[in-house]
């Protein structure tokens, strides 16, 4: 199997196994507990705290709140922000129209309680610029939040120039980095990043597991009231073992991060360059500033859930933004975001590396990809619409 | 558990009477690009029934199934029959397709239809 869909889920690493295993087996205590057996399981989860601070540049590992992902440290980060603006009288929140659903089905919630939402435009290339950014702000914005890398189509945006922006006015800055920890180097103080999402399964830690990061002085609304772990912002028992092994699976990529984005960057790129052979196709996001790991294409004529049903049987794992693919009558609101038609969005491709892939996984998916497009094609009533030229081609 | 049935899988893989027509008698297209769903259906006919079918689809696997297992329930059948196939009928024979994939199958129904539709006004046309 070739599992080219590193973007949805990571395989665990043997580091972040080895960190958990001893978490089950002996350090099972309650970290709650005054007991010395319990307070072991308190020590390990403080030393997980501190790593992950170190990989974030945190000021203090004070600043780092477990959570059961990503999803949940979006939510909580929205909410509370929204919270403490409303009690400046503060209603208007800025985000971008290609953030992941975690951010904005609940920023959708806050729009339905009176809060006025902006989701500012993405550039063709997937890209927001500070520049919009700084003119959206206003007297009355009480959040910015953009991510840090999007999802499908692997844009970078330009967090640090965004962060500054944001200081400068003095407006609460969130970004949601489940794409970029592990693969980005972070600062959250150089980038003035007020608070931060990032979750476990993304860099070869387990699932269920993230982190919000929140800046000194910025407070935070419990989503999930109870004991007085977290500080007394998160409550229920930690789970030991997979926040240990999400620390140990962070610093691991961390400290490879150089290397292993070499190595990952040198595939993308050779895989970017064979399937814009292609013809009438089209790369989407940035050509440069985009993930190390992540190739996305539309091919025109074809539909997404086809072609992953098809790359399947060949061995191949990937993923589509197809209306098919998404449970929706609506293709991605990535692609959407980014211009493609609807009916180019549906014949979209994303496959996503890591360093466990090879040059000859690289040399698989470059055959089987142009020979199931072409397939997909001689069936296609609309292709040949195009070709006979009844219908004009969109992608040249 | 997999996301379709082994038949539709089959079908899916093994498309059967997928192609174009040069000589159809009627002709039918349903579906549009924006939705992600577009099937054309061929049809070749004698004596009232359909002695070809041909099929061309953009999209899911479960509409490339559908079309496909339409085209074969309808082969060799008289056209009262074939416009009383449904939509049903077709993902029974599928043993049966996810709740939120029924609205990609529903097109193999109405581009059968549509195909038997064209037929009839071009005979009535040739009749004058
Ligand atoms: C950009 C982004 N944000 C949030 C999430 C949600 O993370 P989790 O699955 O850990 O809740 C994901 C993962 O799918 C993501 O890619
Ligand atoms: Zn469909």
């Amino acid at each position: 199997m070739i599992y080219a869909d590193n973007a949805a889920t990571t395989r665990m690493s043997r580091t972040a196994m080895d960190a958990m295993l001893p978490c089950m087996r002996e350090v099972w205590g309650n970290p709650s507990s005054l007991y010395g057996f319990g307070q072991k399981a308190a020590e390990a989860l403080e030393e997980a705290r501190e790593k992950i601070a170190a990989c974030l540049g945190a000021s203090t590992p004070k600043e780092i709140y477990f959570t059961s992902g990503g999803s949940e440290a979006d939510n909580q980060a929205i909410l509370s922000a929204a919270e403490n603006g409303a009690k400046q009288g503060k209603k208007h929140i800025i985000s971008t129209a290609f953030e992941h659903h975690a951010v904005l089905h609940t920023l959708k919630k806050l729009e339905q309680e009176g809060f006025e939402i902006e989701l500012l435009d993405v550039h063709a290339d997937g890209m927001i610029s500070p520049d919009q950014v700084d003119r959206a702000i206003r007297d009355d914005t009480a959040l910015v939040t953009t991510m840090y890398a999007n999802n499908e189509i692997g844009s970078i945006l330009p967090i640090a120039a965004i962060g500054a922006v944001c200081r400068e006015h003095r407006v609460t800055f969130h970004t949601d980095a489940v794409q970029a920890a592990g693969h980005l180097p972070i600062d959250v103080q150089k980038e003035n990043i007020d608070l931060l999402s990032l979750s476990g399964h993304k860099f070869h830690g387990p699932k269920g597991v993230g982190v919000l990061y929140v800046r000194k002085g910025v407070s935070l609304r419990n989503l999930i009231e109870g004991g007085a772990q977290e500080r007394g912002k998160r409550a229920g028992t930690e789970n030991v073992p997979a926040i240990v092994g999400m620390a140990a699976a962070l610093s691991e990529a961390c400290s490879r991060m150089a290397e292993d984005t070499n190595k990952v960057v040198a595939m993308r790129q050779r895989l970017m360059d064979g399937l814009a052979k292609i013809p009438h196709s089209i790369l989407n996001g940035d050509p440069e500033k985009r993930l190390p790991g992540n190739v996305s294409f539309c091919f025109e004529g074809i539909e997404g859930e086809s072609l992953l049903l098809l790359l399947d049987d060949r061995g191949i794992c990937a993923s589509s933004g197809s209306a098919c693919t998404s449970g929706s009558l609506d293709p991605s609101h990535v692609l959407l975001s980014i211009g493609r038609p609807h009916e180019i969005a549906h014949g979209s491709l994303r496959l996503s590396l890591c360093a466990d892939n090879t040059e000859e996984d690289v040399d698989k998916i470059l055959q089987a990809v142009p020979e199931v497009v072409a397939y997909l094609r001689s069936i296609s009533p609309l292709w040949m619409d195009k070709m006979s030229g009844k219908r004009p081609f969109i992608l040249s | 558990m997999a996301l379709y049935s082994e038949k539709v899988m089959d079908h899916f893989r093994h498309p059967r009477n997928v192609g174009s027509m040069e000589d159809a008698d009627g002709i039918g297209e349903v579906g549009n690009a924006k939705c992600g769903d577009i099937m054309k259906i061929y049809l070749k006919i004698r004596d009232d029934r359909v002695e070809d079918v041909k099929f061309e689809t953009f999209g899911c696997g479960s509409a490339i199934a559908s079309s496909s297992m339409a085209t074969e329930m309808i082969k060799g059948k008289p056209l009262n029959e074939v416009l009383e196939l449904t939509n049903k009928a077709v993902t029974e024979a599928l043993d049966g397709l996810p709740a939120h994939k029924l609205h990609c199958s529903v097109l193999a129904e109405q581009a059968i239809q549509a195909a038997v539709k064209d037929y009839y006004a071009r005979t009535e046309t040739a009749l004058g």
